[in-house]
């Protein structure tokens, strides 16, 4: 299947939960260097719940649409079941293959999230590296 | 033309049925069948260390060398085969500059680039920014790309400019800066001149001697020839008061268990064993290129670049950054669409076998300046064709067309 998918370009063309939230328990911006793609995330967190996710961002039609995706399947999730979401999830969710040039196109929605709730915790960023885990399928 | 690409071999390849349309020359270029044979014919029948032993091949593999030296001393209008020095690419050479002249800079010392630049003309300054506290100064552009001479002229006035580190065409926008009147300017104020010819070689006459620039970097690469080869020209006087980048075998005079002497100039800069092959491979890129004359190849190059610019003025929605309305275009232009992210295009036309470069081209700072993340570039090469920049208009509103 073409990643330019229809259920991809649908997303990218009109994205889901894209707007910035007024009083987040967290922001956190993370960018993908080599493209120039940018994402922003805004977390309402309660009880360890996401109850409202909103986001910002500008890049191309993979990174943008994996964050609206994603943005609609992490709502009412708890940050234990965020800290489970790995690499594997997000190319199941976009369902497309995901080339080795494309990887962190599909995964900075990931790599946002993730170190939106380690800023939250105080804790260091992870890496890069921590998020993506290359494998030949890639 | 038929000859020509006929002369390289990896333009017969197709994918999907389609035929190869590589417009991404600004980034490499591809290489003739001589190049390729010369390469191999090195590790065949001349390969040995070179400078180094008294055997058969490595006198053949020594005098490869030194043709290639001589080959790009000739290309340069250099005035001594001493003054063209090998390194492994463009950056390397202007790393070599940067790390050797700041050794006797201070604090109070300046260094003026443009806005222009490549990020391997600015990270070495910026390098050199963090380790002597030099002041970087930058030249900026007016709103059709070329540059603020009036500004140049300011930033000069500075009073400690050391040098003046300037592209000789923008690998963006094509612009070429008036390099002559440049480095007279920059000599008046007492600052030296470091050009960065690695868009411009392939692609018009360079002769140092007339331009008076200090120190002129290129690579092998964009010049039709392999990767792992670069240049650096300097003025032989320079060169020899420049200390080494690089401690090794060969660029020694004498070595002690407590000091060293340095070899003379180029010996000096080339520690380890030189690229040979990429040497030889260099020689033979020019050998081809300098078949062809240098009014041939800017006319085909600019026919070709008048009708992208005809064609893609027309496509809605299409900016070209600067457009450069010069009878002769440069070689390379590059362009924004509304709503479609430069890597989604060129994956879309990759897959039709239409190569162009998405991104930021290694010059942020630029990027910045125009206000844009990324852009699409699309440069040509001798061997390219009208018929390919069809094949391109013809797919580009298709591509354009499943994006927005």
């Amino acid at each position: 299947m073409d990643i330019y998918a229809e259920t991809i370009l649908d997303h990218y063309r009109r994205p889901k939960g894209k707007m910035r939230l007024s009083q987040p328990s967290v922001s956190h911006a993370e960018t993908n260097p080599a493209c120039g793609d940018e994402l922003t995330v805004d977390l309402v967190i309660h009880d360890g719940k996401i109850v409202d996710l909103g986001w910002d961002g500008t890049g191309c039609a993979i990174s943008q649409a994996a964050m609206s995706m994603l943005s609609e399947e992490i709502m009412g999730k708890s940050e234990k079941d965020l800290e489970a979401l790995a690499q594997k999830d997000i190319y199941a969710m976009l369902g497309v293959p995901i080339g080795p040039r494309r990887f962190k196109c599909a995964l900075l929605c990931l790599h946002t999230v993730k170190n939106a709730l380690r800023t939250k915790r105080g804790e260091s960023k992870q890496s890069w590296t921590e998020t993506v885990h290359i494998t030949e399928d890639q | 033309m038929d000859r020509i690409r006929q002369d390289i071999p990896i333009l017969k390849e197709t994918f999907d049925g389609n035929p190869l349309v590589y417009l991404d020359n600004a980034a490499t270029t591809q290489k003739p069948r001589a190049v390729l044979d010369a390469m191999t014919r090195f590790y065949e029948t001349d390969n040995a260390n070179a400078h180094r032993g008294m055997h058969v091949l490595a006198e053949r593999a020594t005098i490869a060398l030194e043709d290639s030296r001589r080959t790009v001393q000739t290309f340069l209008h250099a005035a001594h085969p001493e003054e063209i020095v090998f390194t492994k690419s463009c950056t390397e050479s202007i790393n070599l500059v940067a790390r050797g002249l700041s050794q006797a800079w201070i604090d109070a010392d300046a260094i003026i680039l443009s806005i222009l630049e490549h990020h391997s003309n600015i990270v070495p300054w910026l390098q050199v920014k963090e380790e002597r506290g030099c002041d970087l100064l930058w030249i900026d552009i007016h709103d059709d790309g070329t540059l603020n001479m009036q500004g140049f002229e300011e930033v000069l006035r500075h009073g400690t400019v050391k040098l003046v580190a300037i592209t000789a065409q923008s690998n963006v926008l094509g612009i070429r800066p008036p390099l002559k009147e440049m480095i007279q300017k920059a000599h008046a104020a007492g600052a030296l001149v470091l050009v960065d010819a690695a868009q411009a070689m392939a692609h018009e006459k360079i002769d140092v001697t007339e331009l008076d620039c200090d120190f002129l970097t290129f690579s092998g690469h964009k010049l039709y020839g392999p990767t792992g080869i670069g240049v650096l020209y300097g003025k032989r006087k320079l060169l020899e008061t420049l200390p080494p980048l690089l401690g090794g075998g060969m660029m020694i005079g004498e070595v002690f268990t407590d000091r060293f002497t340095t070899a003379d100039v180029p010996a000096k800069f080339e520690g380890g064993t030189q690229p040979l092959a990429e040497a030889v491979g260099l020689d033979a890129a020019i050998d081809w290129l300098t078949q062809f004359s240098w009014d041939d190849i800017t006319k085909h190059e600019s026919l070709l670049m008048k009708k992208a610019y005809d064609l893609l003025q027309k496509i809605p929605g299409l900016t070209i950054l600067c457009p450069n309305p010069n009878p002769n275009p440069s070689p390379l232009l590059s362009f924004t669409i509304d709503g479609v992210h430069p890597h989604d295009l060129t994956e879309i036309l990759g897959r039709k076998g239409i190569c162009l470069r998405a991104g930021h081209h290694c010059t942020q700072p630029l990027h910045r300046r125009l206000g844009i993340p990324a852009s699409t570039r699309l440069s040509v090469g001798i061997y390219n064709t009208t018929t390919e920049l069809d094949l391109l208009a013809k797919e580009l509103p298709e591509a354009v067309k499943r994006l927005q």
